[in-house]
C-alpha cells in the first residue's frame, strides 16, 4: 500500500500551467518543459518550492508553461535575479532557464560569475544555435560557415565552447543534454539540482524552423564513453576534444557552495518604496 | 525476446497493469500536446485528428484500469512504469512534428507507436514465466495488433503526400 506522501506526490503534469505554449511544432523545447516536469516529479518537490527564472527568448517563455512560481526577465539577465533570489531564500529550489543568444552573449558576463560564485543554483541552457525568437540571426555558437542573411557565407567566428567556459569559471556540475532524450534529460536535470553548488546543463534542442539540419541530431548524439570526472582539467580536455554531441553528466566538483549569512527582517513596504522615491 | 534497455521490468501482473495503463496514458498525454500545437498554428484538421487520437488511447487507459480492478495502477505505475532510456512505446516523437503536418504524417507517427507498444509487450509475453502475466501480456498484445491493423486500415484513406507539402506560401522569413 502506498503511503500518504506517495498518494499526494506531484505527477508531472502537476508541474504544467494552463498556458499552452507557442514554440513551433518539432521544437526541442517542447520536450525540455517535458523533462523539467519529470525531474520535479522524480525529486518530489512541491511546485511551490521551485522558482524558474528565465531572460528572454524562446527558451525563456518557459517559466509560463510551469505550475512553480516564475520570473521572466530582463534579456541576458535571469542569473543575476536568480542568484539573489537563492542566497535570500536558500530554501527554494532554483532553476534558470535560457538559450545560448541570452545566456552566452547579452548574458555571457553573468555566466562567468554565476560559475565563479556557485551559488546553489542550476543553469539549463538549450543550445539551438542560433536566435530564433528574433528570425534566424547567428549567436555565439553558431557554426562559422553557417549561412544567413546577416552573415552571408557564415560569420567566420570560432564557436563559443560554454562547457569549457564554465569548467574554466568554477561551475561545480556541468552536463550536456539532448532535448529528444526527456527521460535521460530529466535524470540529468534531476542530478543537476540534487548537487550542491552552481549546476550547468547546457541541452541540444533544435530551432526547426531557422535551422531544420537540426533534425539530424537525433541521429548524431551519443553517450559519453566515460562517465563523469571531479578533475576540471581532466574534463575540460575531454570536452574540447570530443565531437560535440557526447551526453552526459562531464564534471561533479566538490566546491562549497556560496551562501551568505542572510540577516532577515521584516520591512514594511512604505519602507522598500521609500527607497524608491524621487 | 528481450525489452529494449530502459524498458520497465514486469514482475507481476500489478506490474504489467500499471506498465500499460502508463503507456496509453502517455499516449494521451502526448497527442493531446501535438494537437494544443496544431491548433495554436493553424492547422485544425490535424488537430481533431490528434484529439481524436487521444480519445481513442483514453478509452484503451481507462479500459486497463477497470481490468486491472482493485490494484492501484495509478500509484503502481509512479513506482514501476519508468523507462531509464528513450521514452513510453506509443509516446510519438514531438521532435517529428511539423506545422504544415499532415493526417498521413499524423497516422504514420500513430503506426510506430502502436508497433513500438506491439512489440513491448510481445517481448513481455515472450519472456514471462508466470501463466497469468503472459496470458494477460498475450492479451495486449492481440490489442496492440488490432490497433496496428486499425492504423493501417485508416492510413489506407490517405494517399502519400505531394513532395511540396512542407512548401509554405508565406513561410517563417528568416531576418538574420
Amino acid at each position: 500500500m502506498s503511503t500518504a506522501h506517495e498518494r499526494l506526490a506531484c505527477k508531472p503534469a502537476d508541474y504544467k500551467s494552463d498556458i499552452k505554449p507557442i514554440w513551433c511544432p518539432g521544437c526541442g523545447d517542447y520536450h525540455v518543459l517535458m523533462s523539467f516536469t519529470r525531474a520535479f516529479a522524480e525529486l518530489g518537490l512541491p511546485p511551490e518550492q521551485i522558482v524558474v527564472v528565465s531572460g528572454i527568448g524562446c527558451s525563456s517563455r518557459i517559466p509560463a508553461y510551469t505550475n512553480c512560481y516564475g520570473f521572466h526577465g530582463v534579456h541576458g539577465r535571469s542569473l543575476a535575479l536568480a542568484a539573489g533570489l537563492k542566497v535570500t531564500r536558500p530554501d527554494l529550489t532554483v532553476v534558470v532557464a535560457s538559450g545560448d543568444g541570452d545566456g552566452y552573449s547579452i548574458g555571457g558576463n553573468h555566466f562567468l560569475h554565476a560559475c565563479r560564485r556557485n551559488v546553489d543554483m542550476t543553469y539549463v541552457v538549450m543550445d539551438n544555435r542560433i536566435y530564433g525568437m528574433t528570425k534566424g540571426q547567428p549567436s555565439p555558437t553558431t557554426e562559422p560557415e553557417f549561412d544567413t542573411a546577416l552573415s552571408p557565407g557564415g560569420t567566420g567566428l570560432r564557436p563559443f565552447h560554454p562547457l569549457v567556459v564554465a569548467l574554466a569559471s568554477g561551475a561545480n556540475f556541468v552536463a550536456r543534454c539532448f532535448s529528444g532524450e526527456p527521460n535521460e534529460t530529466a535524470a540529468v536535470l534531476a542530478e543537476a539540482i540534487r548537487h550542491p553548488g552552481f549546476s550547468f546543463v547546457e541541452i541540444l534542442s533544435p530551432c526547426v524552423t531557422f535551422r531544420p539540419d537540426e533534425r539530424d541530431w537525433k541521429s548524431q548524439v551519443h553517450q559519453a564513453p566515460v562517465g563523469a570526472t571531479s578533475d576540471p582539467a581532466k574534463a575540460a580536455r575531454r570536452i574540447m576534444t570530443d565531437d560535440g554531441f557526447n551526453i552526459g553528466i562531464l564534471y561533479r566538483g566538490d566546491r562549497r557552495p556560496y551562501q551568505p549569512a542572510v540577516v532577515q527582517r521584516h520591512v514594511e513596504l512604505s519602507e522598500l518604496e521609500k527607497e524608491f522615491e524621487l | 525476446m528481450s525489452q529494449p534497455t530502459g524498458a520497465p521490468e514486469v514482475s507481476s501482473l500489478a506490474d504489467l497493469f500499471a506498465v500499460a495503463f502508463q503507456i496509453e496514458a502517455d499516449a494521451v498525454e502526448r497527442y493531446e500536446v501535438l494537437a494544443a500545437q496544431m491548433e495554436t498554428h493553424n492547422n485544425p484538421d490535424l488537430a481533431a485528428i490528434f484529439r481524436d487520437l487521444a480519445r481513442a488511447e483514453a478509452i484503451h487507459r481507462d479500459e486497463i484500469r477497470r481490468l486491472a480492478g482493485d490494484i492501484d495502477v495509478v500509484s503502481r505505475a509512479r513506482e514501476v512504469a519508468k523507462w531509464s532510456r528513450g521514452e513510453s512505446p506509443e509516446e510519438v516523437d514531438l521532435g517529428a512534428a511539423h506545422y504544415m503536418m499532415t493526417p498521413r504524417h499524423a497516422l504514420e507517427l500513430a503506426l510506430a507507436g502502436e508497433q513500438r507498444a506491439l512489440a513491448f509487450f510481445q517481448a513481455a509475453a515472450a519472456s514471462a514465466s508466470d501463466p497469468q502475466i503472459k496470458r494477460m501480456a498475450e492479451e495486449f498484445v492481440e490489442e496492440e495488433a488490432e490497433h496496428v491493423n486499425l492504423v493501417h486500415r485508416l492510413l489506407a484513406k490517405y494517399p502519400p503526400p505531394s513532395p511540396s507539402w512542407s512548401e509554405d506560401p508565406d513561410p517563417p522569413s528568416s531576418q538574420g
